[in-house]
């Protein structure tokens, strides 16, 4: 897994899949998509990265620990739903608003926030337990 | 995607178009709370030094919801609310009656007790573990199967409250708490499983899955589906997670491997929302089956009284003698859910509410009294009683109160469960009842007498001086409560009963789902 | 394609039963996972299995029309799906744990949470 091939393709490969997990996640709300399978692909591309460079890099390049991206997706996806209190609608009622951006309306919604926060989710958990077993002992 | 033009179709065949009243999110609250507030402490799993005041203040928060939302179920019934505006059953339902507000209320004040159990037998690892975000999270999952009126939703919080269970029973990594996880996960995993069957079949034979649907639909087509097959996937699936005679060798393996406050919660919470589901499938959704059922619960019952009673007198481990009192007071719960009718099934859910809040005691005042004399092995300890005389007389309460002498709260609920078996004629499991009490007795008296009252017989034993403050404090708090419900059970003793023919008679539960009539 | 269905889940749980009474762990384990599998296959069979039929009600009815399999249980299995990948990732790293800190992957041998020469308590005072 060591050749300079990967090693120097792995970057790329890496930024690209990000790129496409948040493509799938927006796509998600009205065709084939979503937090979770957009998460699955972000954890993937990391994973690669993580087989390529190691483990610290990682690390390095997340930031934050996975475990607290996933945190605060669960807090995202919370407040999602907490949020139709003060619109005096039952819980995880999806909202909707339209802000014009440049000429464009652009619709917004918790449903997509709740979305966003399952991504993080799963990108969290799922990098969290590939990066515990990619160290040689677990 | 442009905004909806209006359109000719009626929603209101579809939607909640009312808005909920303010006080209907308290049903939803405790469950949001413990996830967000689990999600925020995960975040600062860091601060080691901020987790503990963080979560007592996030469970004191989730026992005052609680305690508003049993509050508001006195006061006008079961409460509803829909997820995302669908009307039910199509639209996940989060109902709650009287028997869930009690039992998310007791689990609020068990946690909270551990929360502060916690801060000084934590330690800083254990912290950056993530004891506290898994305890959040763990309440989440016990507070969402107890809120939930719906049957997959209770699967899932099952398996919520399954997962956090794995990550606090795992907490230290010993090899005994590995080989304790081992047996816990996979025997539990294959209860879920068998949950999960049964809630397949439930679907397929019915087409919905709302609870208060079930309830509604189950009594006109009673006949023409094989309702006992799922009763039966049930009472399997339920009795294993409540650790029932034949199903119940993980508790022993398990319980009394991970570190004490662990365990505690683990005695006062898991068990009890296997009890609470059975009770309300076998009473409510079917209780024709599960009267056709009784005499095998019943006979289940008889013997996990019996061999759990029996497993604590042969322990010399304190611990593990607990966890054989967990099984035989479950013993007791299935008996008054055999027995059935206000008086048994009361009886069964008073003393669930008491066996949480007692055994979560016992297994802390066990945590102390292993600490001070430095061994959990009756062969060694001793001299507890001349050593700390308030903490022995604590101990005691706990002792008498789990084998079920007035005036604690042990008692009146063994006396309705015996009462309504005596009334049915079923004079074997009253007098079972009795005999268990008796046995239970003889196990925690030998502890007193040896533990606390014998002489310290081997001064090897390196204990700590004192107990620790915030053990007191929980351990006093919680057997405050013991004595409390001995000595005033009317209160409670009502609001159990009243629980019980809600859960015979769920028209109000219905009605507060559909309340414009079943479809 | 009901009755092929239900033969197969039958296979299924006959496997996972005969894998889960062995001793060794990473039977268990295997079993589990095919036990699994076998609920899902389950719930989806209990919502009719019918092809290329999507579960569409047409404009003008309120109601459906054609004969089509019940989304539910499919998206039952989804949860179910990702409940189970979760467990038997966790369960696989336990049993790596257990025969790391253990020595052993047999059920029968892992005794040291209950010891075998289990000593009893004091019968005197």
């Amino acid at each position: 897994m060591n050749t300079v091939i990967f090693r120097t393709l792995a970057p790329f490969l890496t930024a690209l899949m990000l790129l496409f997990s948040v493509f799938v996640l927006l796509r998600g709300h009205n065709e084939p998509g979503g937090g979770f399978i957009g998460g699955l692909i972000a954890a993937s591309a990391l994973a690669i990265y993580g087989i390529a460079r190691g483990i610290r890099p990682v690390r390095e390049a997340l930031w934050f620990h996975p475990m607290t991206i996933a945190a605060f997706g669960l807090l995202l996806a919370c407040i999602a739903g907490l949020v139709s209190i003060f619109a005096a609608v039952p819980f995880m009622t999806g909202l909707w608003i339209y802000p014009g951006l440049f000429g464009i309306v652009v619709p917004l919604s918790t449903v997509m926030l709740f979305d966003f926060g399952v991504y993080l989710v799963v990108v969290g958990a799922v990098t969290s337990i590939a990066l515990a077993l990619e160290r040689e002992d677990i | 995607m442009a905004a909806p033009a209006a359109s000719a179709i009626d929603l209101s065949k579809a939607l909640v178009l009312a808005p909920p009243a303010l006080a209907d999110w308290l049903v939803i609250l405790p469950v949001a709370w413990c996830l967000a507030s689990g999600a925020i402490l995960l975040m600062l799993r860091k601060n080691v030094r901020l987790q503990p005041p963080l979560a007592v203040a996030a469970l004191v928060v989730l026992l005052v919801l609680d305690a508003l939302l049993l509050w508001r179920v006195i006061d006008g019934g079961p409460v509803t609310m829909v997820m995302g505006r669908w009307l039910p059953p199509f639209g996940i339902a989060f109902t709650v009656d009287l028997a869930g507000a009690l039992f998310a209320l007791f689990s609020a004040l068990v946690a909270l007790a551990g929360g502060i159990y916690a801060a000084e037998s934590i330690d800083a690892s254990g912290r950056r573990y993530g004891f506290y975000p898994f305890l959040m999270l763990l309440m989440a999952g016990v507070s969402g199967a107890f809120l939930t009126g719906d049957i997959f939703n209770l699967y899932v919080w099952f398996e919520v409250l399954l997962i956090s269970s794995f990550g606090l029973l795992v907490l230290g990594s010993e090899p005994r708490q590995i080989d304790g996880a081992v047996k816990y996960a996979f025997l539990n995993l294959i209860a879920t499983t068998l949950f999960l069957i049964a809630v397949g079949y439930l679907y397929g034979l019915f087409g919905t899955l709302n609870m208060a649907d079930i309830a509604a639909k189950a009594g006109e087509r009673r006949g023409d589906l094989p309702l006992m097959t799922l009763g039966v996937l049930f009472v399997l699936a339920f009795g294993m997670k409540a650790a029932a005679f034949p199903v119940n060798f993980w508790l022993p393996a398990s319980y009394h491997t991970p570190r004490i406050v662990v365990s505690a919660l683990f005695a006062g919470l898991l068990t009890k929302v296997g009890i609470y589901a059975l009770i309300r499938v076998m009473v409510m959704l079917f209780p024709v089956e599960g009267d056709e059922l009784s005499f095998v619960i019943a006979a289940a019952a008889a013997a996990t009284m019996i061999f759990g009673a029996l497993g604590a007198i042969g322990q010399s481990d304190t611990r593990r003698l607990l966890g054989y009192l967990v099984i035989s007071g479950i013993g007791v719960m299935l008996a008054g859910i055999a027995v059935g009718g206000p008086g048994g099934v009361g009886g069964a859910l008073f003393y669930a509410l008491h066996s949480m809040v007692v055994m979560t005691a016992l297994y802390m005042a066990t945590g102390v009294a292993g600490r001070l004399s430095g061994a959990f092995d009756l062969n060694r300890a001793g001299g507890l009683y001349g050593r700390t005389a308030f903490f022995s007389a604590l101990s005691l309460v706990l002792f008498l109160s789990v084998s079920g002498m007035p005036p604690f709260s042990g008692f009146w609920p063994k006396v309705m469960v015996a009462k309504a078996a005596i009334d049915i004629g079923a004079w074997w499991l009253a007098g079972t009842v009795l005999l268990t009490g008796f046995l239970t007795m003889i196990a925690v008296g030998r502890v007193w007498v040896l533990a606390y009252w014998r002489p310290a017989n081997i001064p090897a034993a390196p204990g700590e001086g004192a107990p620790r403050t915030s053990a007191m404090l929980s351990l006093s708090a919680l057997a405050l409560v013991t004595v409390l419900v001995g000595l005033f059970p009317d209160p409670l003793l009502q609001q159990v009963q009243q629980a019980a023919s809600g859960l015979a008679e769920p028209s109000a539960y219905v009605n507060s789902v559909f309340p414009q009539g079943a479809r | 394609m009901e009755v092929p269905f239900s033969l197969l889940i039958g296979i299924f749980f006959a496997a996972a039963v005969y894998l889960m009474l062995s001793k060794f762990l990473v039977r268990i384990l295997l079993g589990v996972a095919i036990l699994g599998n076998a609920v899902n296959l389950l719930l989806f069979t209990t919502g009719r299995i019918v092809r290329e039929v999507p579960p569409i009600i047409p404009a003008a009815f309120d109601h459906q029309v054609a004969v089509t399999a019940n989304p539910l249980p499919q998206a039952l299995i989804l949860t179910a799906i990702v409940i189970s990948f979760s467990f038997f990732a966790f369960l696989l790293v336990l049993s790596y744990r257990a025969f790391q800190d253990l020595g052993t992957d047999n059920a029968n041998e892992m005794r040291v949470a209950e010891p075998a020469a289990d000593i009893a308590p004091p019968t005197g005072y």
